[in-house]
């Protein structure tokens, strides 16, 4: 059983987080900290298993995670799970995410967090792997957009052409983004 | 109508959309919790509306919000509003709304019962689908009660999606409402045939899930399995069978036999390293289920060791990882085998993957000998030194232990190098939780290993000398009960007796528990040291002796441990004996030492007092001495850890008997109280004693609070009684003698300072930085073999003397005093030291499948027509139900096509009787079960068929109350479990991902760039997959 798949990036914010098993709102917060922490100091050139995660599972559990440019995503699961089969799980995922969005970036999680837990819940339901073909994943998550999209019908155009005015504006959102101040990064370097 | 839905549109166009509260979260990095809090409003506001859309909307709002750690539950009506929606958009946001922030125990998805069982039976596919997803994550034990028929049906669905989801919703409904696995089981095991191949890796799936529990049950099923394993190709299911065959055989060691064949073929033949691993793993299992008596397999073995050496040698860190895990595993059965490999693990300690050094040390149990003990514990020391995480530290150290304490110390050849061990750990580890652990091994190796004794005694001196508690909650300081124990005990072989008894006396704030071991050592160490004296005749050397420590004893004498207390006392009664013999003859003497010694110390009186008191010695006083030493007299020896249990019961004893007849149940209004007073019942009627205790135990908090009150102006007024919190008696040392009025403590604690102790501390922490003193032994060690080597032919025939002296070991050197460890226990007369264990059964209340412990017994399919045919009350035997499958088994490798049609056609309909038969009675019988497992199956069938003949009504009123039972059960669990993880939940782990953060902000300029792009090529190096995923799709 997978008992939760978590995604987040380099500085630990959240892009999606899937609990199989209840924890409050402050506990699953705490578990994503500290699954960061544990992560994140790892180098990437070491195996992607971990034990000890205090907060989640216990000694049965594994965290299995992988690093994709600025994404961790990471599985937590119980020793009824292959381990190499999830880091395929994991593969699957992304590439499926990669041609739901069309190279995927971290800002398509961002802005459509729901349709990654959709594109999720295709491929795991309920902690148990659901399907790994992924020409079937692609079938089944274009059939449900399909019948989106219908029931959108003309209603949604305005709507929709509003939200994209709204978006025309990104590319100058990207500019004003803040880039961490550089100076200090180079200091950090050490030859 | 039309005009307001338009309207309504309209509207929608200007409320903020998901896209628009991501962004304004992101455009409001500095106030974001201010910004969230905002939205949150506009979202009550919107969700006040009666436009769907909109609400939908704004729940769309809310589950983004849940994700970033706010409570949304106060949404939940509203969720289920949109949940209930015709159109599939919404409904879609509303399960995953309810799948993120429902859980089982939400009391809304009473309400929702209806409205799911209506999507599940919708005529769109996909309405049911996300229906099944998100129940899957909040299904109640009530929901799964009221679905279960109608996810059933779906089983059955013409749709594969719908089949497929069913399936695997099926084994969330059985943890939830475990009645439901009996009606269910045949339909599931249908579908492990299922035409569409992700149905049956769906079937596969759950079937492993339930075998995790009582995997007996699921035994009948290895023919089906066995054919899916020789004919699938989907590896992902392959695993999944695999993995279930790997916990089945333990069960019946013929399924293996049979196994091993086709698994070593897949070994050789994928070229998937996922499947190839868990082969590996079963075959392992298979091997350890059968029995050693097999030389054959010893080819199996072999494979397997081979492949994971290519696996650890793999450049995969992944790999390297699962290969040691394997690894472990076979070191168990194998060692042999294993050790061959020594060098690739030692090599693994040196990894840079915590993970992976983690699982060498697993397996270095079985890696040591007597020539690497040394230089392993070395590096496993040099680790420490160097390894952050109080987790792998704390590793390290128990193996450390582990490694050295195997077997009796089988590979310990220098004992005095191993206390070194574990005095430089004590140094090492200050904040180990396993300070338990240390001194245990402290104590057995003393006790053990008399040799080692002396050296042990005056490390101990050295260590209770310098140990300082530190602030932080830690368990280390137990070393200080082992430390002063093994000082008191072996008390004959101290160097330097009167230091070690002033280092004792001193005050220190340690645990009731290991103070009173303290006072018990000094008493140990006054007898010794009093002997001496006498032995010497040095009368006035005893009676300072005593003096001195009755005047320091007093202070513990009113500790606030009622053991120190009592412990303390005693001692005191006793001293206070042998001094008032020596008072008896010069009176002035008393005097004079007192005041010698409230002045100037110990020092300076040996001279004044020889020349004044004649060395007569009163023979009371020798009385008092030897007896005193009688009392510590005698060789201890380890007491076996299950000597207790083995104490035999005296003939005539009865223990089920009441000592005393406990009293008629009284008319008395609390049983508490009666339940205290059970063994003075006898004289619970008038009883004047009795009576007046029971009073003082009735005490009002007045009273109390009084007496509490009176107690403390006593005490503030005794001069003779030290404060009790530690706190004041600092706040005492600071102040000075001229601040206070209770000037004895202070005095008490300037002299102290003043005993000559303190100088001696340095040269244990002065050393560490050089050099461990650990190393010196095994520097010596190598000095040593190589001087062996040199006369290795001279010694030839000393050496074979040697075996024949002491029969244990290769490399022990002549020079070196031999350790032997005294291996015998403390056991009852009679009885000897055995191997067998009782074996607790172990019960965990928080194990989330422990309702799933039913006994399925899935009758054959010719048992079936046998039982309907002829009603056949036979019991089902285990044995010939193995039997039947492992024929079954040969027949279909021999014949893969039989006519299974034929068979099954005939079967359905009887299986079809025999599933409605099945529902009425699956109730009674799983209680009936679960009541008393342990009846034989023939009972639990009579019983079955007795059922069978009862009213409808009774069965369903008996279906209603087993159905609360459970639920109770389930609801507690939830309790229990939410306990646990409360608990859990103060865990820290240390900090350091700025420097990480900062490395990889370059990457993340969170710009439009793809994740995959720079992956998908780089990847397989970066980080080093080795199976791509199209090997297991």
């Amino acid at each position: 059983m997978i008992k939760a798949i978590l995604v987040f990036n380099n500085h630990g914010k959240p892009r999606l987080s899937k609990f199989y098993q209840y924890f409050n709102e402050d506990m699953q917060q705490q578990i994503i900290k500290e699954t960061f922490q544990l992560v994140s100091k790892r180098e990437d050139n070491v195996c992607n298993f971990l034990e000890g995660g205090s907060l989640i599972g216990g000694s049965d559990y594994k965290l299995i995670y992988r690093h994709y440019a600025t994404l961790y995503f990471v599985f937590c699961v119980d020793s009824s799970e292959s381990e190499l089969g999830i880091l395929d799980l994991i593969q699957v995922f992304v590439e499926t995410l990669d041609k739901c969005f069309e190279n995927v970036c971290e800002l398509d999680l961002i802005f459509h967090a729901d349709a990654v837990h959709h594109i999720l819940a295709e491929l795991v339901m309920g902690g148990m792997v659901l399907q790994t073909n992924m020409t079937d994943i692609l079938a089944r998550i274009e059939e449900q957009n399909k019948l989106v999209k219908q029931e959108a019908g003309i209603s949604a155009a305005p709507a929709r052409a509003v939200s994209a005015v709204k978006s025309m504006n990104i590319p100058q959102q990207i500019k004003d983004i803040k880039l961490p101040d550089l100076p200090q990064a180079i200091k950090d370097l050490k030859f | 109508m039309a005009l307001k839905k338009v309207k309504g549109n309209f509207e929608r166009m200007f409320d903020k959309n998901l896209t628009d509260l991501v962004r304004g979260i992101r455009n409001n990095k500095d106030n974001e919790a201010k910004y969230i809090a905002q939205c949150i409003e506009e979202i009550k506001q919107e969700l006040r509306q009666d436009n769907i859309n909109v609400k939908c909307n704004a729940v769309a709002k809310l589950t983004y919000i849940q994700m970033l750690g706010y409570d949304i539950s106060w949404a939940g009506f509203n969720i289920i509003e949109v949940m209930s929606s015709s159109r599939f958009t919404c409904k879609r946001i509303g399960y995953l709304a309810a799948s993120q922030c429902f859980h089982p125990d939400s009391e809304l998805l009473m309400l929702t019962t209806n409205m799911i069982r209506k999507d599940l039976n919708s005529q769109n596919q996909y309405d049911a689908g996300v229906a099944l997803s998100g129940l899957s994550c909040f299904i109640s034990p009530d929901l799964s009660r009221d679905l279960a028929n109608d996810i059933m049906t779906l089983m059955s669905s013409t749709k594969p999606y719908l089949r497929m989801k069913a399936v695997l919703m099926m084994y969330k409904v059985f943890l939830r409402y475990p009645e439901a696995l009996r009606p269910a089981f045949p339909k599931l095991k249908e579908k492990l045939e299922d035409p569409d191949p992700g149905v049956q890796s769906a079937a596969v799936n759950v079937i492993c899930e339930l075998a995790r529990k009582n995997p007996k049950n699921y035994l009948p099923l290895a023919p089906v399995f066995f054919k899916l394993m020789t004919t699938s190709t989907n590896n992902w299911m392959l695993i999944k069978i695999i993995k279930l065959f790997g916990a089945l055989t333990p069960l019946e060691p013929r399924l293996g036999k049979k196994l091993i064949e086709p698994l070593t073929n897949l070994i050789h033949s994928t070229s998937a390293m996922s499947l190839l691993y868990e082969c590996i793993n079963t075959v392992i299992a298979v091997l350890i289920s059968i029995s050693s008596g097999m030389p054959n397999h010893s080819a199996s073995i072999q494979l397997c060791v081979q492949k994971l050496r290519i696996l650890i040698e793999d450049s995969d860190q992944n790999l390297k990882y699962l290969g040691l895990l394997a690894m472990s595993k076979i070191l168990k059965t194998h060692p042999k085998s294993v050790q061959e490999h020594k060098d690739l693990i030692l090599a693994c300690l040196d990894d840079k993957d915590e993970s992976i050094r983690l699982r060498a040390l697993d397996l270095l149990y079985g890696m040591v000998s007597k020539k690497n003990l040394m230089e392993i514990v070395k590096r496993l020391l040099g680790h420490m030194e160097r390894a952050e995480g109080s987790l792998y530290r704390d590793e390290l150290l128990f193996k450390v232990i582990e490694i050295c304490s195997q077997s009796s110390y089988l590979y310990v050849t220098n004992f005095e190098w191993y206390l070194t061990v574990l005095v430089e750990l004590i140094q090492l580890e200050a904040g180990s939780k396993h300070g338990r652990l240390i001194a245990e091994q402290l104590l057995d190796v003393a006790i053990r290993v008399p040799v080692v004794r002396q050296f042990a005694v005056n490390e101990m001196t050295n260590l209770l000398d310098t140990f300082s508690i530190s602030s932080q909650s830690n368990s280390m300081y137990e070393v200080l009960y082992a430390a002063a124990w093994i000082v008191g005990e072996f008390s004959n072989d101290l160097e330097d007796a009167e230091r070690t008894l002033n280092i004792l006396l001193r005050p220190r704030q340690v645990p009731g528990h290991i103070q009173g071991v303290f006072v018990q050592n000094v008493t140990k160490l006054f007898t010794k040291l009093a002997t001496t004296c006498l032995e010497n005749k040095d009368v006035s050397g005893l009676i300072r002796l005593c003096d001195h420590a009755l005047e320091k004893l007093q202070s513990f004498s009113s500790s606030n441990d009622i053991e120190v207390q009592e412990r303390a006392n005693a001692s005191c009664i006793l001293i206070e004996m042998l001094r008032s013999q020596f008072s008896k003859d010069s009176s002035y003497h008393k005097r004079t030492t007192m005041v010698a010694l409230s002045t100037d110390g110990v020092e300076n009186l040996p001279e004044l007092d020889a020349s004044t008191i004649p060395a007569i010695i009163p023979t009371l006083a020798i009385e008092i001495v030897q007896e005193m030493a009688l009392l510590f007299d005698g060789e201890l020896i380890p007491v076996a850890p299950k000597a207790q249990r083995k104490v035999p019961l005296p003939d005539g004893l009865d223990l089920d008997e009441w000592i005393n007849v406990p009293p008629e149940d009284e008319s008395s209004n609390s049983s508490q109280e009666d339940k205290d007073e059970l063994f003075v019942s006898a004289a619970h009627n008038d009883s004047g004693a009795l009576s007046k205790r029971r009073k003082s135990e009735e005490l009002t908090p007045e009273q109390i609070e009084r007496n509490r009150m009176a107690r403390l102006i006593e005490q503030s007024h005794n001069p003779h009684y030290i404060k009790s919190s530690p706190s004041a008696t600092e706040m005492n040392k600071q102040k000075g003698p001229s601040a206070n009025n209770t000037s004895y403590n202070v005095d008490q604690y300037d002299n102290i300072d003043e005993i000559p102790i303190s100088e001696l501390s340095l040269d244990v922490p002065l050393q560490i930085g050089v050099m461990k003193r650990s190393d010196r032994y095994l520097i010596q060690e190598k000095t040593m073999s190589k001087e062996k080597k040199k006369h290795k032919k001279s010694k030839k025939s000393k050496r074979s003397k040697n075996k024949v002296a002491y029969s244990s070991s290769e490399s022990e050197d002549d020079s070196k005093p031999l350790h032997i460890v005294n291996t015998i226990m403390d056991m009852p007369e009679g009885v000897a030291l055995s191997d067998s264990e009782d074996k607790d059964c172990k019960f965990d209340p928080n194990d989330p499948h422990r309702a799933l412990n039913i006994e399925l017994d899935i009758p054959d399919l010719e048992e079936t027509k046998g039982r309907y045919h002829e009603v056949k009350p036979a019991p089902q035997n285990q044995n010939n139900n193995s039997q039947t499958l492992i024929n079954e088994i040969d027949s279909k490798n021999k014949t893969k096509k039989r006519d299974k049609k034929k068979s099954k056609s005939k079967v359905n309909d009887v299986e079809e009787l025999e599933r409605r038969n099945k529902d009425e009675d699956s109730v009674p019988k799983s209680h009936v079960k679960s009541k008393s497992k342990k009846k034989s199956k023939s009972n639990a069938n009579t019983s079955n068929t007795d059922l069978l003949d009862i009213s409808p009504e009774m069965i369903k009123s008996f279906a209603k109350t087993t159905l609360d039972d459970s639920i109770s059960t389930v609801e507690k669990r939830k309790k229990e479990k939410s306990h646990k993880s409360k608990d859990t939940s103060k865990g820290t782990v240390s900090v350091k991902k700025e420097k990480k953060a900062k490395h990889h902000r370059s990457h993340s300029k969170e710009k439009k760039h793809s994740i995959l792009e720079s992956s998908i090529g780089g990847y397989e190096e970066a980080i080093g997959i080795s199976t791509p995923s199209k090997e297991i799709i």
